[in-house]
């Protein structure tokens, strides 16, 4: 056992260093620095050089297109897309549907849908969550019928990430009403083209666009499309629910995250001091990073039992849920330094003139980043739900 | 000790809860904030010369009804029952509170447009540098002749498009942060001299950016008494605060249970499951802390300034605190909707962090607190 890095993964680090110096899209760095919104082509263009490189997919097997790297290497690459700020590649094609597919699918779906979702071409939503079906996954209604070599889907879906942008669902449909909850879903992969779909945003708080409303109305879906046996779905869904967990940790998103901190309450005037000498803001911070390292040294050692073929089990609730909440604290310092700045409204600011910003640029978003966040311990299985996994899975209560 | 609201008072309560269930319904809330001015002109008319409420705290003498800080306490957890975005606490809580404590000229001249509805009035204390420190100010005030001349720089004034006063801090002498030299002033919005970034903020409200160039303004707008009379109304206006979020904490607590009870999920209401239930009742204590502070804050303002700051700062730390638990969840007891503009709990939540800050947070008043009673 050895906490030190290896002269091979120092030798790793320092290429992925370069690579990411050299090549990471000028324009959308400055899109971040501004503060921007990203479009999807901003989204994909990050994704692309990633794909050139054959780095897109780090976790998927070599022989779908992954990068064959050892754990080790995998922790260095999020270590240091995150340290340069990358902005994190869309999950739904890469760390979700993609494994799934190269898991459950047949010859003909790897060979149709994997090569697409490493170069980008198609873009990915997750249609599970339905208005009467949140936490109670199991529960959804959206039918798919029989019709030939067809489905005909109907149904709502709800909360659906991106599908404003996307060329492709996964849905989780009811194929089998008369079966019992779990074992009467099918897992279907739905062109979002298909005439009969509606995809109608949901403002969330901070006022952004980035979840959706998706309406099927006799929609029909090639047999084929079908991943896994038919009322086998909820099978798909398990496997990819915990998968979705552990990347949920988000350790070194959160570690840049404070780094920021440190470095706008090092500057941030809070009387004749920096913020960051405010004994009670330090405090914070450390106390912050007292909880990342444990969330950081709990993941590497979940990884490393799966490295020794362990699957990703009850344990990873315990990094979604201190994952979750650890990126929420981010955000609550972040406004907590924006202090007055924290009330303008970014998106009411209009054309400025040049001499008058509104605050500092960092600032700008503090508070609508902050109410969105709450989301966090929302999605992926909210935190009671993760509590309630623990319990019943871990303590067998 | 008696703790119970005269009739009079109960009274108010009901005219101001009566007249906003009729007209602050959520949607029509959203068309407020939404139309270009950002707020219905009609609400603060009828609030004011129709209902006779902008009265409530002012001396008879000059058209008011004799309240004080219970009647504030009053309208301002009504107002944030229903997340009003009117200008009450700038104009009738802090401009009518600056007001009645110089009395006067100016105060027989200003308090019956107060009551009237034709005299708004902004707050402009903050500055970008200074955090919460009342006395961190950069704008001067210059002497010239009968006058002042105003230069500097006022951040997120709230309600300042629509003010037609603006009571401004800045420095007649002294070096930023130092207390003596820090003097408060009553001038016209329109003053040349004056201009105006504008903006929503995140809660719903309006507010500016406040620029002071070469301003102008008559010796008699210096409203006397410095950085003392400064923090005896920023206290009044704190507790008042605490008001808002008292209604709003209530609020968000019966937006909550009453959603647990609607909402299914497992084949039964989320409500009968009890890590929801136990977070629920965690709610109902800080709501009821938050206005029994909230109580004991009103009540203790009028006391030597030493003890009424401490106690003020004991009141909004313990406010702060339990609106970010009340806030937080209610958005989490919620899930998914919780954090959309289309539900109203949302719209608390957003306005319950704001005012979390406001006037300083709850680190900001315990460290007060601690240097004004704990022995070094
Ligand atoms: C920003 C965002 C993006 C999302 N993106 C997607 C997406 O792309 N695709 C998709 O399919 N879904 C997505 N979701 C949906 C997400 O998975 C659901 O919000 C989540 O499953 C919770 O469901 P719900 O919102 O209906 O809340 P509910 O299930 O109604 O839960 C309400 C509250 O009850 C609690 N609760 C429920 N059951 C129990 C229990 N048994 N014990 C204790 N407490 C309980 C919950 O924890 C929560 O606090 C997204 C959600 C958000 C907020």
């Amino acid at each position: 056992m050895d906490l030190e890095f290896s002269p091979e993964d120092i030798a790793f680090r320092d290429e992925v260093r370069t690579f990411i110096a050299e090549n990471y899209p000028a324009e959308l760095r400055g899109k971040q620095d501004e503060g921007d919104e990203l479009s999807k082509e901003d989204f994909l263009s990050w994704h692309k050089v990633l794909y050139k490189k054959g780095w897109v997919a780090p976790a998927w097997p070599v022989e779908y297109g992954g990068t064959g790297w050892t754990v080790t290497q995998r922790y260095i690459w999020s270590e240091e897309t995150a340290r340069a700020d990358c902005i994190r590649l869309m999950p739904f094609g890469l760390t979700m549907v993609g494994p799934v597919i190269y898991t459950f699918g047949t010859p003909e779906q790897k060979a149709k849908f994997l090569p697409r979702i490493l170069s980008g071409e198609d873009w990915w939503c997750q249609g599970y969550s339905e208005p009467g079906s949140g936490s109670d996954l199991a529960s959804l209604r959206t039918r798919a019928v029989r019709d030939g070599d067809h489905y005909i889907v109907n149904g709502q879906k709800t909360w659906t990430t991106m599908a404003q942008h996307a060329d492709w669902g996964f849905f989780l449909v009811r194929t089998n009403p008369d079966a019992k909850q779990q074992e009467g879903i099918s897992f279907l992969l739905v062109d979002m083209k298909t005439p009969g779909i509606e995809v109608r945003p949901i403002i969330t708080l901070g006022g952004e666009h980035e979840v959706n409303e998706v309406f099927l109305e006799d929609v029909r879906v090639p047999v084929e499309n079908r991943v896994y046996e038919e009322d086998k779905g909820w099978t798909c869904a398990k496997f990819l629910l915990a998968h979705e967990r552990v990347g949920i940790a988000g350790v070194a998103a959160s570690k840049r995250g404070i780094e920021r901190i440190r470095q706008i309450a090092a500057n941030e005037l809070d009387g004749e001091k920096p913020l960051l000498a405010n004994p009670f803001f330090r405090r914070k911070v450390a106390e912050l990073e007292m909880d990342l390292t444990a969330l950081e040294y709990t993941e590497l050692r979940t990884l490393a039992g799966e490295a020794a073929g362990k699957g990703p089990g009850a344990e990873s609730s315990v990094l979604k849920i201190k994952g979750s909440e650890i990126q929420q604290r981010l955000t609550e310092l972040t406004l907590e330094m924006a202090g007055h700045y924290g009330a303008p409204y970014f998106r009411s600011f209009g054309e400025g003139d040049n001499e008058h910003g509104i605050g500092p640029a960092w600032a700008n978003r503090a508070a609508p980043t902050y109410f969105n966040t709450r989301k966090t311990t929302i999605y992926g299985g909210s935190n009671e739900i993760q509590r309630n996994i623990i319990a019943k899975m871990v303590l067998g209560l | 000790m008696d703790l119970s609201f005269t009739e009079t008072q109960d009274m108010l309560r009901d005219t101001l809860a009566r007249f906003l269930a009729d007209t602050y319904d959520f949607e029509t809330r959203k068309k407020m904030l939404a139309s270009p001015e950002g707020r219905d002109p009609g609400i603060w008319r009828a609030l004011s010369s129709e209902l006779g409420l902008t009265s409530a705290p002012f001396a008879e003498e000059h058209g008011g009804m004799g309240g004080g800080a219970i009647e504030n306490m009053i309208m301002m957890e009504e107002l944030g029952k229903v997340i009003a975005i009117e200008p009450w606490l700038q104009t009738v809580v802090i401009g009518g509170g600056a007001l009645k404590a110089v009395g006067g000229a100016v105060a027989d001249a200003v308090i019956p447009g107060i009551i009237a509805g034709d005299t708004t009035i902004a707050f402009a204390y903050a500055e970008p540098q200074g955090r919460y420190n009342l006395a961190d100010i950069g704008t001067t005030a210059k002497a010239d002749g009968a006058g002042y001349v105003l230069n500097g720089h006022k951040a997120s004034v709230y309600a300042a498009p629509w003010a037609t006063h603006l009571l401004v801090t800045a420095r007649t002498g002294g070096s930023r942060r130092e207390r003596a030299g820090v003097e408060l002033f009553l001038i016209d919005a329109n003053s040349p001299g004056i201009s105006r970034r504008d903006y929503a903020t995140v809660d719903g409200f309006r507010a500016s950016e406040v620029y002071f160039e070469n301003c102008a303004i008559p010796g008699d707008a210096l409203l006397p008494g410095g950085i003392d009379l400064i923090e005896r109304i920023v206290d009044e206006a704190t507790v008042a605060v605490c008001a808002e979020g008292s209604g709003i904490a209530r609020k968000l607590l019966e937006g909550t249970v009453e959603y647990t009870k609607q909402r299914k999920q497992f084949g039964q209401p989320i409500g009968k499951f009890q890590a929801l239930q136990h977070r629920m009742a965690d709610m109902l204590i800080e709501a009821e802390q938050i206005a029994s502070m909230t109580l004991m804050g009103t009540l203790r303002l009028n006391i030597p300034a030493a003890e009424r700051k401490a106690a003020v700062s004991l009141v909004k730390a313990k406010v702060s605190r339990g609106l970010k638990i009340a806030g937080q969840s209610a958005v989490q007891t919620h899930g998914g909707i919780g954090i959309t503009m289309e539900l109203a709990i949302g719209h608390y939540f957003k306005r319950a962090t704001m005012i979390e800050s406001q006037f300083g947070t709850a680190d900001y008043h315990l460290e007060r607190y601690e240097a004004l009673t704990l022995p070094a």
